[in-house]
């Protein structure tokens, strides 16, 4: 059984108002540039006209590879980085050229950054502290968001003395303490082995959806993106690609690289050999797929070169290549992770990866330089403009 | 846009962020303004009057200068002088730094204490050492060998004396970079199938030799601009630091003392930034990933034997120059009478007390100023971003780099005249021993800063603290040990300096270094011994208690005192 580490009553106290959640447009990021000036002169446009709009409540996460300008939007909402151009609205307020101290949004820093030479206490009541709160009141909310996070009994340590994962906490609890209306996250549990980043993942999600804040959340791990998110803004070079709910960007991305960043899918080299009516027929080797033209590019005609992806998970794996296969491939490399096996499989020119669920006694691994035949899941296949 | 325009523009951002905080302004404004006057106006003072005569811009005391053989020589002897002792300097320090980080000697604790004791000696004490073991009535040229020389004087004294003085400023440059470089590095040369001097020659020597070439430079501008063992015991061997002195004190030419004391300056200046280029490009010493950090000696046996010969020797002349000063304390008259007397440390009490209470009120009083300012300079210049923030670093630093000569004479200058007239006043001295020392504290702030998350800086500001608020709430108390490591140094440099306070003592506010030249000039070297004993003990005791109050290690405070 999972351990349930938030607790619920102490949660309540700092619930947010109910009345205004899912407001629209709560925060808004419109047009935002960041041009930094590397080393040797040249420009890099770290961020590229960036829009954004935030409702109450919401869970929002930036998701993309290094380098894609995630972080410094978020620092630019913190107040840490200035934009070059655009503006920041804060529940109608224009914050673009606030200073980060006076912004109200607490960050829980990818190295948590908690102060060293405090103590624990100290930590979650340095906001407090500088609001100039009263100290039974002071007293009362670090003990309530101690008890939240389950940190009550550490309050004496120093962050020396503490495990990542109550580090993580306790800067969690600095962060809630302030009972802000909205948190920022900057890849908060990469420092985390991966047990506990997913049992922290879960507590993040409880504790945003308990209190009923809007969160604003950065991280590269796909992952986290889908199991946390109301929205997910996918980020590559400076720009936004795509935004959604995590289903519709996981299920329809509408780019090549949002379907290998999200879905980590295969892409195979076709044709476009026929288009009629709302059926489009691409053919890839000797196979060929008929797709729904709603999977293809617009407007695609005869002729045109195209890239038909496929997820990993959608690709069948059955047994040995008899006659009759329409598709066939030789196992390159053979991986069982316990869950699933994961192939990497030679087919055509490349080398394309499927992962095959286990099912004790059910299930044969393939080893390494076997012929298979393969089947693929119709519903997955999308095609792009090559 | 262009990317100088982005430049700009995020400059302009950045200060705009900077301008919203008044105490951040005010605290850059207060800065620029006290380096202007205090190292700036001084030095500019020191050029102006070399470069004028009967009122307009002149060469002329230049043109002098170069004509006369007597100044021309003290210029070569000088540049000889930094060469020899900075060559061997370099070679004590590195065999030193490797016999206790690569060598693997014996008694390594003990060696590390010898290698860095000479640092906090006054810096003319062991020119009386030796004229007690070497000088007309010396215990060895005069008692032991029977000679009667005054040989000691002059180059081959001060090359000894500046040697064993300054051999530890290279030994912590060195041993920062052979601790650097990862052990895994040579032991995988090895698995390669390189013997111990291949690695050594291939992989030790070339990465240790920006470190080499650093130290070499540093310890030349030490030699340079070093005036108390020189004044002691270089005889008839001129050089410009002591050149500069006489002509401005003794003889009163201010414009020719002017003018030795800028042809000092711009070598020494010239050296020192070149040496921060070198270290700041060269040291690949870090770049590398988990090391498991328990490197195997790289030495054979009798190697090993070598080296613990070699640190012995040298750790014999420091002993021997430390314990010469202790027994030259209760001799009746050294080389001539040899019994055993308090009779130094009376005559000592009646002249010297009121001196050297002045000297330590004084120290006390400057130590706490330099260590905040030094430590707010280095917190503005690692994270703050404002326009002359690079100015403002080099402007710190460069203090260090200026001889004290030079600075002693600038402030007479400047500062003698009205609007001032601080001349004898305890102002002007405090004011020497802040500016002079202040790049100490710089540089021990920025080492400390550079081991700081700057996030978590950045997570105060984001709960609510301002720029002020987060270095008094998080900065200053996360680099406490280097905060006090570096007022720990600025005390003991306060109490041992000379070179630019001989030019700004009085009658009312001596300092006992002064004291002390003036004792052995007049051949009183028994209440010199005195005088210098007590000063060790006296910084002894402040270090000791230092490292006791904050939990320092001897490591963390004797490297600020590069």
């Amino acid at each position: 059984m999972e351990q349930q580490t938030i607790d619920r009553s102490a949660a309540a106290e700092f619930a947010a108002d109910p009345k205004d959640s899912r407001k629209p447009d709560y925060l808004v990021l419109k047009d935002i540039v960041k041009d930094f000036v590397d080393g040797s002169g040249g420009i890099v446009r770290a961020v590229n006209s960036v829009s954004l709009s935030v409702s109450k409540g919401e869970f929002v996460t930036l998701l993309g590879p290094s380098g894609c300008g995630k972080t410094t939007t978020l620092r630019m909402i913190a107040g840490f980085e200035s934009p070059n151009g655009g503006t920041i609205h804060l529940d109608g307020k224009d914050i673009t050229q606030v200073p980060p101290f006076q912004r109200n949004m607490p960050m829980v820093f990818q190295s948590y950054a908690l102060f060293p030479h405090l103590t624990i206490f100290d930590n979650i009541a340095y906001g407090l502290k500088l609001r100039g709160v009263s100290r039974e009141e002071m007293r009362h909310d670090v003990a309530v968001a101690s008890q939240m996070v389950n940190l009550v009994g550490l309050e004496k340590r120093y962050p020396g003395e503490l495990s990542g994962g109550q580090q993580q906490r306790v800067a969690l609890a600095r962060a809630l303490v302030l009972k802000p209306d909205i948190i920022l996250f900057d890849e908060p549990l990469s420092n985390l082995d991966a047990k506990l980043r997913i049992q922290t993942r879960t507590e993040i999600k409880r504790v945003q959806q308990l209190l009923g804040i809007t969160a604003l959340y950065v991280t590269h791990d796909q992952s986290e993106a889908l199991s946390l998110s109301d929205q997910i803004v996918i980020m590559n070079k400076g720009e936004i690609v795509q935004q959604g709910p995590p289903e519709e960007i996981y299920n329809e991305p509408k780019t090549p690289f949002v379907s290998d960043f999200i879905g980590n899918a295969n892409f195979l080299d076709g044709e476009v050999v026929d288009v009629q009516n709302d059926k489009v027929t691409i053919s890839v080797d000797r196979a060929k797929f008929v797709l729904p033209a709603s999977r293809c590019p617009r407007d695609i005609a005869s002729g045109e070169a195209v890239l038909l992806s496929v997820k990993p998970e959608a690709i069948r794996v059955t047994g040995s290549a008899g006659a009759g296969a329409e598709l066939t491939g030789k196992i390159d490399v053979s991986a069982f992770v316990g869950p699933i096996t994961e192939y990497k499989i030679v087919f055509g020119d490349g080398i394309i990866t499927a992962l095959q669920p286990n099912r004790p006694g059910k299930t044969h691994v393939h080893r390494s330089g076997e012929e298979v035949a393969l089947e693929f899941e119709m519903e997955s296949l999308r095609a792009y403009r090559a | 846009m262009s990317s100088q325009a982005i430049a700009r523009a995020r400059r302009r951002a950045d200060f705009a962020q900077v301008l919203r905080e008044p105490v951040v302004v005010i605290t850059i404004l207060a800065i620029f303004a006290m380096l202007a006057l205090f190292i700036i106006y001084p030095i500019y003072a020191v050029f102006r009057l070399s470069l004028t005569q009967d009122g307009g811009f002149s060469t002329a005391v230049y043109q002098d200068l170069f004509s006369r053989v007597r100044y021309v020589r003290s210029i070569t002897n000088s540049i000889l002088l930094g060469t020899v002792v900075a060559t061997l300097a370099t070679i004590v320090g590195f065999v030193f730094a490797f016999a206790i980080y690569r060598g693997g000697i014996r008694f390594r604790g003990f060696f590390q204490t010898m290698a860095i004791l000479p640092i906090i000696s006054p810096p003319f004490m062991f020119a009386l050492s030796v004229i007690l073991l070497f000088g007309r009535n010396g215990l060895i040229t005069a008692r032991l060998l029977g000679l009667d020389t005054s040989g000691i004087y002059g180059l081959p004294g001060l090359v000894l004396v500046q040697t064993i003085n300054l051999f530890p400023i290279a030994y912590l440059t060195l041993s920062g970079i052979l601790q650097g470089i990862d052990p895994d590095v040579e032991t995988c040369a090895m698995n390669l199938g390189a013997s111990r001097f291949t690695v050594f020659r291939t992989i030790t020597l070339p990465l240790a030799k920006p470190g080499i070439l650093a130290a070499w430079l540093v310890v030349f501008v030490s030699s340079m601009t070093d005036f108390g063992n020189p004044i002691m015991i270089g005889g008839s061997f001129d050089v410009l630091s002591v050149q500069a002195y006489l002509e401005f004190t003794g003889m009163g030419n201010l414009p020719r003392g002017a003018a030795l004391a800028v042809l000092l300056l711009i070598p020494t200046v010239m050296v020192y930034f070149l040496q921060k280029y070198i270290m700041g490009r060269g040291s690949y010493a870090t770049i590398t990933g988990k090391s498991s950090k328990r490197g195997k000696p790289n030495s054979s046996p009798a190697l090993r034997a070598l080296l613990t010969v070699f640190c012995l020797g040298i750790t014999v002349i420091v002993v021997l120059f430390y314990g010469t000063i202790i027994v030259g304390s209760f001799v009746r008259l050294w080389g001539v009478d040899w019994s055993f007397t308090l009779r130094h440390f009376n005559y000592s009490w009646d002249v010297g007390l009121s001196t050297l209470r002045n000297t330590i009120f004084l120290a006390l009083i400057a130590t706490p100023i330099t260590a905040l300012m030094g430590t707010a300079i280095a917190f503005l210049v690692m994270r703050k971003r404002f326009p002359g923030r690079n100015a403002m670093s080099l402007l710190a630093m460069l203090s260090y780099a200026i001889p004290g000569t030079a600075i002693g004479i600038g402030y007479v200058l400047a500062f003698n005249v009205a609007p001032f007239r601080w001349s004898g006043t305890a102002f002007i001295l405090v004011t020497a021993y802040v500016f002079r020392h202040v790049p100490i504290a710089v540089e021990s702030g920025i080492a400390a800063l550079k081991q700081i998350s700057p996030e978590i800086e950045e997570s105060s500001t984001n709960l609510g603290a301002s720029s002020a608020r987060t270095f008094q709430n998080v900065t200053l108390p996360l680099i406490k040990p280097a905060f006090f490591a570096g007022a720990t140094f600025s005390f003991v440099r306060s109490m041992t300096a000379i070179s630019a306070i001989i030019f700004l003592v009085s009658a009312r506010w001596n300092h006992v270094t002064v004291l002390i030249l003036a004792q052995t000039e007049i051949m009183r070297l028994g209440v010199a011994s005195v005088m210098s004993f007590i000063l060790i003990l006296i910084i002894m005791a402040v270090i000791g208690i230092m490292m006791k109050l904050t939990g320092l290690k001897r490591d963390q405070v004797f490297s600020s005192g590069q």
